[in-house]
């Protein structure tokens, strides 16, 4: 459609016309903008200077106090501390070197802290306060108060501050708190304003970080008047925050210190449950960290040195390490064939010593073979060669549905940072992970608890569990919070015919009390206390062939981190059973020498409420138990005080 | 009118098409963008990489996307004008069946490594599409009320569904922008004063509607309105930030703190301070001399385009930057507004200014369009 000369000139003169109308209504509008700049900012320029300079009103944000994490008896083990420290702010200190050098001459500070600190402040913007000292004494702190107008930019606070009362005890379960991060802050949208108070901490692992949320409380505020040198005059009002919600765990903190300092130095883990309920009472890493040293800024040094430590003590291995489980992965292999209905609880196999499967010799610990076994005396004598031929029988896709029936290479959700799945290998797994079709040997290996599987502390004590009691029990690690109880479901049965468990749990008794059990020495005499268990005894190597034609090496003449692994899984009483428990000792040897006594001294410590009679071990172990007690040096676990009572309600 | 009426013959060809680009607009929008740089420096406390530095880049990236679409002939932009239209219709559709969730509203749709917010291209697509209608419709029927009916369903499509997403905000300026060029392509006066009377009525509607089970708002923007009206009623959320920006704007005097002196934007009182806040930062460190500048320049980059727009003889050209100049204008004076306490908060960006990307690089092709608008203009 064309349109005339007319018609163009006529709707531009409307176009004109209009758009006149529209120019004067902007301009009005800039002029209202303007007028109401002028008057902001020249008319009134003195108010907002005297708000902006202080004189005046402010408001202050008071940081709420955090949740208390007690443990199942009312015990504190997570709770505050009033904490006075200084701050510092490069732009208000002008001269920060010399403020520093006269504030060294009422608190001590070496010369590589104050350089430390000058690096820091160079470091983060001009106004932003960096913390130059902390935990100060009183005086310290009212020397400096008092000598403020000599020390321009510093800033004397007091506040609440993190501690964990137990020390390193809880340091992997609980996790720490530190310093609000950029990256903290990135990853929350929306950040309560609180987190950019310059000394407010958040979780930054385990159950800290994990209940962030619960812990943290509401923001209260105060308002007051403040001088020109930003100096408080008087409180005019104030909102009071909300402190963070109590958590009140399942852990107990006697049991959780006699089984770390039971772990002592070596790098391993133990973990106990309570099968009727799957709370966690102990769940123990060792070698530990005091999460005190997070909480106050660890040093650079101190945290080169927990990161090049061999024991790897940072590591929660109880939920993040993936151990080959070894013969504690047995009750695994043999409930499957049982379920599977490839053999009954009678059936036999002969043991020469080996078994030879497309043409590799598979060999049992046993050199000289175990004979005629069955079921139960397979897993008395930890005898390879009964699940070798089981293996080939059931087929892994069987072995590795028990194995997540019964916890393994499943994750179990609990308030910690980074727990592993584990892996129970099948043939889908291995074509995923590998692309390459299941090998017989791979089941082989498998069916004894090495090669490709893989699980954790937590999974074995899991799989004890459920062993112990039929059903699908799931860990926890929350009893109430801010009193409102978690409820227990009702764990439903696992579906597995009880005659086979039975079979399996007369097994693991007889790993204990049977007269070739492989960890009889450590069985518990007292009847009441009658334990069922299972060692097991993991390779982390390859046996080259030129090791195997000078003969087996013992594990001692190795070194550390090339020894084998140490497990054991076990519960109790075996009529009536209340507590599972399993221990790990990385690189520790045998597992009935190593890690049987450390399970069976927890378990014991679980089942007494304390430290046991001696009257439950049996002679040859007492002298030796008594000497370990003595060195030990346990915490008392203070009587709950009253305000914890509104935790446990 | 067909493009041969363009009497191309006179309208500059290739690249000597940069002798008639508007060059003062030009200098203009760099001269805002430069005060954005420098006070991203200031409010991120001197350090380059964390807003200064990305932002130049994409700057650099707008800049040339700018001069790139002002060679562009301008009747390309009126033969796509409806595509682009149907386009950003389909985006906010897909954001709001997939859209990233981002503050509490549903705004982004994350297509590979690009985030885009379809509402903000709508704003200039849909300017377009209603000055490309315009210039269509003979005059005369202009304001008959079925020729009515077909802009303000063309504007009440997109803004339902920017409603949709939460984002009270945006649907305002979408009408409010589709008003402009209704306003300045002629619709008859009586048509606005009925709209205003029934917002009015509306707004009252509202407000009445609080506490009741047809509640026509979210709470929160309920909240905003109250903290409007009375800052001090909560003074540790939206109030605050109204508060603690009037004061920096406000202690700024006659010529500020000083670069890099403001201390309510370095000392952490002012939220967004280098987004929706920026503003105040500015006229705390550089005063009233400063802030009325930026006013200034605003007010200038305006008037180039109103000059533009009415000196050119092609319809679509001229309403389209009208419109897009409109939706400039809405841009800062209801940032500006909001900080100096005379709109309730609403979180919008100060344009050319404010860190964010999706913002800065779509108000510069808009203007690389008023560009090929100024460039193309039937000559002769």
């Amino acid at each position: 459609m064309r349109k005339s000369q007319k018609e163009i000139a006529e709707s531009s003169r409307s176009i004109s016309r209009r758009g006149l109308m529209l120019g004067v209504i902007q301009a009005a509008v800039v002029s209202v903008m303007g007028l109401k700049l002028r008057s902001m900012q020249i008319e009134h320029a003195d108010e907002y200077r005297l708000l902006s300079d202080g004189n005046s009103i402010n408001i202050r944000l008071l940081p709420p106090a955090r949740g208390l994490i007690l443990d199942r008896n009312g015990t504190i083990i997570a709770g505050n501390e009033q904490n006075y420290r200084v701050t510092l702010t490069r732009e208000e200190a002008g001269d920060v070197s010399a403020v520093i050098a006269r504030l060294r001459r009422i608190i001590p500070m070496s010369d590589r802290q104050a350089a430390e600190i000058l690096e820091e402040i160079r470091k983060r913007s001009a106004v932003t306060p960096v913390m130059v000292a902390d935990r100060l004494t009183w005086p310290e702190f009212s020397s400096i108060a008092l000598n403020a107008p000599a020390l321009p930019g510093v800033t004397p606070e007091s506040g609440l501050s993190r501690s964990y009362p137990r020390a390193g005890d809880f340091a992997h379960v609980l996790g720490y708190v530190g310093p609000v991060s950029d990256y903290d802050l990135s990853k929350i949208e929306n950040p309560d304003p609180v987190l950019r108070l310059p000394e407010f901490q958040l979780g930054k692992v385990g159950m800290e970080a994990k209940l962030e949320e619960a812990l943290r409380g509401k923001a209260g505020a105060r308002r007051v008047e403040v001088n020109s040198a930003g100096r408080e005059m008087r409180e005019l009002s104030r909102i009071e925050g909300q402190q963070g919600a109590t958590v009140q765990t399942t852990l107990d903190a006697g049991l959780q210190n006699f089984a770390t300092q039971r772990l002592g130095n070596e790098s391993a883990a133990a973990v106990v449950m309570d099968v009727t309920n799957g709370d966690i009472l102990a769940i123990s890493s060792s070698p530990v960290f005091d999460p005190n040293m997070f909480v106050r800024g660890i040093s650079g040094p101190d945290y080169r040195i927990l990161m090049q430590h061999d024991h790897r003590p940072l590591a929660d291995k109880t939920v993040q390490g993936a151990y080959p489980p070894g013969s504690t992965f047995k009750m695994v292999t043999l409930l499957a064939g049982l379920e599977a209905g490839v053999i009954n609880p009678g059936s036999r196999f002969y043991c020469p010593g080996y078994t030879q499967v497309a043409g590799r010799k598979f060999h049992c610990w046993s050199r000289g073979g175990h004979g005629t076994v069955d079921a139960v005396q397979s897993l008395e004598r930890s005898c390879d060669v009964y699940y070798y031929e089981l293996a080939q029988r059931v087929g892994i896709d069987r072995i590795a549905e028990m194995a997540r029936k019964l916890g393994i290479g499943v994750r179990h959700e609990l308030p910690m940072s980074a727990i592993t799945e584990g892996i129970a290998p099948d043939r889908a797994w291995k074509m995923a992970r590998y692309q390459q079709e299941w090998q017989v040997g791979d089941s082989l290996n498998a069916s004894i608890g090495q090669g490709y599987v893989l699980a954790s502390p937590l999974q074995l004590a899991v799989m004890a569990s459920r062993l112990a009691t039929g059903r699908a029990v799931e860990p926890r690690l929350v009893r109430s919070i801010d009193g409102v109880v978690q409820p227990v479901p009702e764990w439903p049965e696992l579906g597995i015919n009880p005659l086979h468990l039975r079979t399996a749990r007369a097994g693991m008794d007889a790993v204990m009390n049977g007269s070739h059990g492989t960890a009889r020495r450590m069985r518990i005499i007292a009847p009441e206390w009658q334990m069922a268990g299972k060692t097991g005894t993991s390779q982390v190597r390859n046996i080259t062939a030129a090791e195997r034609a000078r003969g087996v090496i013992k594990n001692e003449q190795l070194p550390w981190d090339r020894r084998d692994h140490a497990l054991f899984v076990c519960f109790a009483p075996f009529d009536m059973p209340r507590y599972a428990v399993s221990v790990v000792v990385e690189h520790g040897g045998g597992g009935s020498a190593v890690a049987a006594p450390v399970a069976r001294d927890i378990l014991l410590y679980a089942l007494a409420g304390g430290l046991p009679p001696l009257s439950a071990y049996p002679d040859g172990e007492r002298a030796k138990v008594e000497e370990m007690w003595s060195k030990m040096n346990l915490m008392p676990t203070p009587a709950p005080s009253p305000g914890t009572e509104r935790a446990k309600a | 009118m067909s493009y041969l009426d363009y009497q191309v013959a006179q309208t500059p060809t290739g690249w000597r098409k940069v002798f008639f680009l508007n060059w003062p607009l030009v200098f203009l929008v760099v001269a805002v963008c430069c005060i954005g740089f420098l006070m991203l420096y200031s409010v991120s406390g001197g350090n380059l990489d964390q807003w200064a530095g990305p932002q130049m880049e994409r700057f650099a990236a707008g800049m040339v996307l700018m001069i790139g679409l002002a060679f562009v002939p301008i009747w390309f932009w009126r033969s796509i004008s409806v595509v682009s239209y149907a386009i950003c219709v389909l985006l906010l559709i897909l954001v709001e069946v997939m859209g990233h969730v981002g503050m509490g509203a549903q705004r982004w749709l994350v297509l590979g490594p690009i985030r885009i917010q379809p509402s903000e291209l709508t704003k200039v697509a849909f300017v377009m599409t209603l000055a490309a209608y315009y210039d269509w419709l003979p005059v005369e029927k202009v304001s008959r009320p079925l020729w009515v009916l077909i802009p303000v369903l063309l504007i009440l499509l997109p803004t339902g569904l920017v409603l949709m997403q939460p984002d009270l905000g945006t649907s305002i300026m979408l009408i409010a922008g589709g008003g402009i060029v209704m306003f300045v392509a002629g619709v008859s006066l009586w048509y606005f004063a009925a709209v205003i009377a029934i917002v009015v009525a509306g707004v009252t509607a509202v407000m009445e509607s609080r506490g009741t089970d047809w509640q026509l708002l979210h709470d929160y923007q309920f909240k905003r309105i109250d903290t409007f009206l009375d800052p001090t009623s909560d003074p540790l959320g939206a109030g605050y930030n109204i508060a603690q920006a009037q004061i920096a704007l406000g202690s700024g005097g006659w010529s500020g703190r000083g670069f890099m002196q403001g201390t309510q934007s370095r000392l952490n009182f002012l939220p967004e301070k280098h987004t929706d806040f920026i503003f105040t930062s500015l006229a705390e460190e550089f005063g009233f001399v400063g802030a009325f500048s930026l006013l200034m320049l605003y007010t200038l980059i305006l008037g180039f385009c109103l000059h533009s727009a009415l000196t050119n003889r092609d319809r679509f050209a001229s309403l389209m930057t009208i419109g897009i100049a409109g939706t400039f204008f809405l841009y800062f004076s209801i940032n500006m507004a909001t900080v100096m306490g005379m709109l309730p908060a609403k979180g919008s960006p100060l344009p050319l200014v404010s860190y964010g990307g999706t913002s800065l690089m779509i108000l510069l092709m808009a203007f690389g369009i008023v560009q090929s608008a100024h460039v193309h203009r039937p000559r002769g």
